[in-house]
């Protein structure tokens, strides 16, 4: 039931993108054909499920723990570190890829490089460890690691589905007429404005 | 003049914002008034001064195959010494900002300038694009904070005039899209009358 | 211009620059430690002053852990003592909601000592901006809604009045309100422990 929670309030109460400002760049950048979303949403499901288990156990085993009898905080290096671990994570995700699925890396290679500054990715690696979970009806908590895993996963899967749908609207935007100055950037602003006020209507949901 | 130049084009021609449309994330996110986007913008403009100064510097020595990973090192180091300044002296603007601060080592701004300008210019010349760009990004973005506080909520550099309500949504997450929008409508509006004249 | 990419050149480079990049960052740290923890006695103790009457004692060196609900005494809140000349005129207790939309939030509630409250003040939270995080305006009815109410003795039934209670909520962020309600409640009762201990 918790776990059903974290889900819906990741995908669609607090969604990514359009309540959260994060990854607004691929959102912009990849998102003038379907397809091409789509892919970008796997990989991005892929990598942040990967990049919060990983950033999660460094946080909780490496940055604060008891080294040589003494107990030591370094959190302070928490930025470097996880954007570090991010980028190599990407690296190795690509190299591992390349050899054991070729089609799929085909498929999926491409968005891999662009998804280091995806700032979704690091940005949900923080928020899991350092802010409570809250959702009506559950008390606030830190999440665990099951908890963050699902919750990094969801957020993408949000991601996944507002990028989609944008796309599915800018794909219709091309053939219409817009006006001169508004083409491009602009009028897409304006789309993922009217999307973000549709989403607001899951607020108060969970 | 030819130094000068590079100020002045971070400002208007390549303006981070309404022309190369780069760091949206925070762009959308802090500008829910005047000061927190101001405060955004000052952040990152210290963060790139820093940044395009030692990676200018860096780049003679720093092998092409792991440039990336070492500028990347540079401007989390830098992001991460922005976000103690700010704690300690303005903690306020600190809390609002939040998850923001940490995310400057993401901005493709910052990443964006070292790798098309800092690694092949001179320091001072390098200093010189990151105050002009880092102005450039502070003007947007004050401004669309600025828009977002006036129409949601009444009030101008968190200085209310009227006790009423205003449209709220502009300060909530549409809003932000939506002013970004038609800010961008009205410059390239304002861009092209320049040029047929 | 960049020197050759040989695995040891390359490694040798990263190495040295994370090195110089953590140690940077490990000065700085030292350095802003303490400014950053006098920035936080700092805002604690502005909100004192805020929430009780005018004091000429240190409240910050005569604090109390009291426990809010008598069946968990493992959850205690920090009580700030104002004294003006000895005499008690006040209580500041620190409450944490864990209701709050966005996380949980803290304020900090300013008490006279017949249990009515002074004032309140936001010491830390993550409600929206514009909806929820309307608790930090400090001339909204809101929050002066609150002051002289005694919220010890009963007469106040603490919750928002879409819950059939007397506070009237924030416009639209009802679980803001609610959550702040929650808050004061702790403090109440807060409140009323110190005074049971006294007695």
């Amino acid at each position: 039931m918790e776990y059903l929670i974290i889900i819906i309030s990741a995908v669609f109460v607090n969604n990514v993108v359009l309540s959260q400002f994060l990854g607004i760049c691929p959102f912009l950048g990849v998102s003038k054909k379907v397809s091409t979303a789509f892919g970008m949403s796997l990989a991005l499901v892929l990598v942040m499920g990967l990049a919060t288990l990983v950033t999660y156990l460094i946080q909780n085993y490496v940055l604060i723990n008891t080294w040589f009898g003494q107990k030591i905080d370094i959190t302070f290096m928490q930025t470097i570190v996880f954007i570090l671990v991010i980028a190599a994570l990407v690296q190795m995700v690509e190299i591992i890829l390349k050899k054991i699925n070729p089609t799929l890396y085909q498929a999926l290679g491409i968005f891999l490089p662009l998804i280091t500054t995806n700032c979704a990715v690091l940005g949900a690696s923080i928020l899991v460890v350092t802010k409570e979970f809250a959702a009506k009806g559950v008390e606030s908590h830190m999440m665990n690691l099951g908890e963050s895993v699902v919750y990094s996963m969801s957020l993408a899967i949000g991601f996944g589905i507002a990028i989609i749908l944008f796309a599915g609207m800018r794909e219709q935007l091309e053939l219409s007429n817009v006006p001169k100055a508004m083409r491009g950037t602009p009028i897409a602003l304006i789309t993922a404005g009217l999307l973000a006020l549709a989403f607001m209507g899951f607020q108060g949901m969970v | 003049m030819s130094k000068f130049k590079y100020l002045i084009d971070g400002i208007v021609k390549n303006n981070p914002t309404f022309v190369l449309v780069l760091g949206m994330c925070p762009t959308l996110a802090t500008t829910t008034s005047a000061i927190n986007g101001m405060g955004m913008g000052l952040a990152t403009t210290a963060v790139l001064i820093c940044s395009n100064m030692v990676i200018s510097l860096l780049a003679p020595v720093i092998p092409n195959k792991v440039r990336i990973p070492c500028y990347i090192v540079v401007i989390a180091a830098f992001v991460t010494v922005v976000q103690f300044v700010m704690q300690a002296f303005t903690p306020s603007l600190y809390e609002t900002l939040g998850i923001f601060i940490p995310l400057i080592v993401v901005n493709c701004i910052v990443l964006g300038r070292a790798e098309a300008f800092a690694n092949k210019h001179s320091v001072g010349e390098s200093a010189l694009d990151g105050i002009g760009i880092g102005i450039g990004f502070t003007l947007a973005l004050t401004c669309i904070g600025l828009v977002r506080e006036l129409l949601g909520n009444l009030s101008a550099f968190d200085n209310k005039f009227s006790s009423s309500d205003g449209m709220l949504v502009f300060v909530l997450a549409p809003g932000a899209f939506l002013v970004l929008g038609y800010l961008m409508v009205l410059f390239n509006r304002l861009k092209d009358r320049k040029k047929k004249a | 211009m960049a020197i050759k990419s040989s695995l040891r050149n390359m490694v040798v480079v990263l190495t040295l620059v994370c090195l110089g990049a953590s140690a940077a960052v490990a000065v700085v740290y030292a350095v802003t430690k303490d400014p950053i923890a006098a920035a936080v006695a700092d805002k604690t103790n502005k909100a004192i002053e805020e929430v009780v009457p005018s004091f000429d004692n240190n409240p910050s060196e005569e604090t109390m852990m009291v426990v809010a609900d008598l069946q968990n005494p493992a959850e205690t809140n920090k009580v700030y003592v104002a004294r003006k000349g000895g005499e008690i005129v006040g209580y500041a207790i620190e409450s944490t909601t864990k209701k709050g939309f966005g996380g949980p939030f803290t304020i900090m509630v300013g008490f006279t000592p017949d249990g009515k409250v002074y004032n309140t003040s936001v010491l830390s939270h993550s409600e929206t901006p514009g909806l929820g995080a309307k608790i930090t305006d400090k001339g909204s009815h809101f929050i002066t809604q609150w002051k002289d109410k005694n919220l010890t003795d009963g007469s106040v039934n603490l919750t928002v009045k879409k819950d059939g209670g007397d506070i009237d909520a924030i416009t639209a962020s009802t679980i803001s309100s609610r959550a702040f309600c929650n808050a004061m409640e702790i403090a109440a009762n807060v409140f009323n422990n110190i005074s049971t201990e006294k007695h």
